[in-house]
């Protein structure tokens, strides 16, 4: 295994909770919930009509008419994102060889609005009539490539596409290229536009999503909740500049937390549904914390995946038991998709950047909507009120249709370390 | 309206430019910035505008804003 380390220098982040990092982590440890209802699209159609919206976007305004009309929403997203994150860790050309960034952008559905519309054209005017970029602007890689050209970034560079659990797999990738030497920093994360009839209605349609408090949007999203009844779908971006440690102390960067693991596996069980037991999630979990050198004690904090459906919730809890054993009763689990919703491909990088503050900040962020915790929910997992601890290690998960499970250890970072 | 500003209309609203900017002889590649994915989709623009099929052979010819006015009158258009 290689010696390298690996630290998060630098975020940003579009999301239904905030566009800056400062206002997100404010509302997150607050619970002040950004689901609303759906106005993205005309929600009386839909089962479910309560969403995470990125509130004030303006392309045009952030990145010039060209590339607003240029690229989907979802990469909008990831570029306004990416800029902010890019700012934040103080890099330039001047410290970092440009052919020594990479750039691994995860997402769920990529340009599906994009998608819908040229298909619309197609479907009343004929194929000739697709315009010249629907491929590039569809395409879920895009966002990689487009945020490359923004920051001069010739390294490594790739999209990973995994449902809920893409941007976790773009971090996981993002550490395994610092940590084998094929690049000193990785601008990671995910993004993610999915507020389209296609993807509200096809989530509808399988009944993921919740239907049960379309009248009282800030309850939608209740993971481990008694009354949940699925996910909120929601849009936005998160992006991570992670950089090799010894780079990072060299030029005196800000270093927010340490990501010191990564476990990843597969349920080879349903196409959606999570394997019985969180068989799937725990062996996820116990590969990570053995990448990290932590053990069972060692650990202190899991933000969960907890997607507010009944399935996950309690198939996560349980594989949480399962990883950690009688300590699973001592921690603090949550998730802050009860304020943010589930930003799909792009969840997994919101909650690692939440993750990164908790452990810088010593404040766990609550499971802000969490009254009456649902049969086999029986954790801590930090209802209504965010709880001050000085943490030192921390586990995120995320978990993708197709039985996709990744987790990610975190380590408080120690400038004598 | 003529149909040189009718055609500025087209060439600004696809490819983001200032209306000065399109002059008679300014290049649409190099001066405007359209790159081969535009220029297919400004084709499909002035079709659809001037209800017209501009063929690939005729559309690599029009390389300047003048070609375009031209090309057009050639075809008959006048506003």
């Amino acid at each position: 295994m290689s010696d390298k380390r690996v630290v998060v220098t630098g975020l940003g982040v579009f999301s239904p909770i905030g566009n800056t990092v400062s206002e997100a982590w404010e509302n997150a440890v607050a619970g002040n919930s950004g689901i609303v209802r759906l106005s993205m699209i005309d929600p009386e159609p839909f089962t479910s009509q309560v969403a995470g919206q990125v509130k004030d976007f303006d392309p045009v305004e952030l990145l010039g008419p060209r590339n607003a009309r240029r690229n989907d929403r979802y990469t909008q997203l990831a570029m306004a994102a990416a800029e902010q994150a890019w700012a934040d860790s103080g890099l330039s050309e001047a410290s970092v060889d440009p052919e020594r960034v990479g750039v691994i952008i995860g997402s769920g559905v990529g340009g599906m609005d994009t998608f819908e519309k040229q298909h619309n054209i197609a479907m009343n005017r004929g194929p000739g009539r697709i315009s010249s970029l629907f491929v590039p602007m569809m395409i879920s890689n895009m966002a990689a490539g487009q945020v490359a050209i923004d920051l001069n970034a010739k390294g490594p560079n790739f999209a990973t596409v995994t449902a809920c659990a893409s941007s976790s797999h773009a971090i996981a990738s993002s550490v395994d290229a610092i940590r084998l030497g094929r690049a000193e920093v990785m601008v990671t994360g995910g993004s993610e536009a999915p507020l389209t009839m296609m993807s509200v209605g096809g989530f509808c349609s399988m009944k993921a999503l919740c239907t049960t408090f379309n009248d009282q949007p800030w309850k939608a999203s209740r993971p481990f909740d008694r009354d949940r009844s699925g996910f909120v779908i929601a849009e936005g971006a998160c992006i991570i500049v992670l950089e090799e440690l010894s780079h990072a102390e060299a030029r005196g960067a800000h270093i927010f937390a340490e990501i010191s693991g990564i476990g990843m596996s597969c349920d080879a069980h349903h196409i959606t549904a999570p394997a019985p037991g969180g068989e799937g999630c725990a062996r996820a979990i116990r590969m990570a914390m053995d990448d990290a050198g932590m053990a069972v004690s060692d650990i202190d904090y899991v933000n969960a995946h907890g997607t507010s459906t009944q399935l996950n919730d309690i198939n996560e809890t349980d594989a949480i038991k399962v990883a950690l054993g009688n300590h699973a009763k001592k921690i603090m689990v949550s998730s802050t998709k009860s304020t943010h919703g589930h930003m799909l491909g792009a969840t997994g990088a919101m909650e690692i950047m939440l993750t990164s503050l908790a452990l810088k900040n010593g404040l766990v962020p609550p499971t802000s909507t969490l009254e009456n915790p649902g049969e086999g929910c029986d954790l801590d997992y930090v209802p209504k009120t965010a709880r001050e601890a000085d943490i030192q290690c921390a586990l995120s998960s995320s978990l993708g249709f197709g039985g996709h499970n990744v987790c990610i250890a975190l380590r408080k970072y120690k400038g004598d370390s | 309206m003529s149909l040189e500003n009718r055609i500025t209309d087209i060439i600004v609203s696809r490819l983001n430019v200032k209306k000065e900017e399109v002059t008679n002889s300014a290049s649409l590649k190099d001066d405007l910035g359209a790159d081969s994915l535009d220029m297919v989709d400004l084709m499909m623009d002035l079709e659809d505008t001037f209800n017209l099929k501009i063929s690939d052979e005729d559309g690599n010819k029009l390389q300047t804003v003048g070609s375009v006015v031209e090309f057009l009158k050639g075809k008959g258009i006048e506003a």
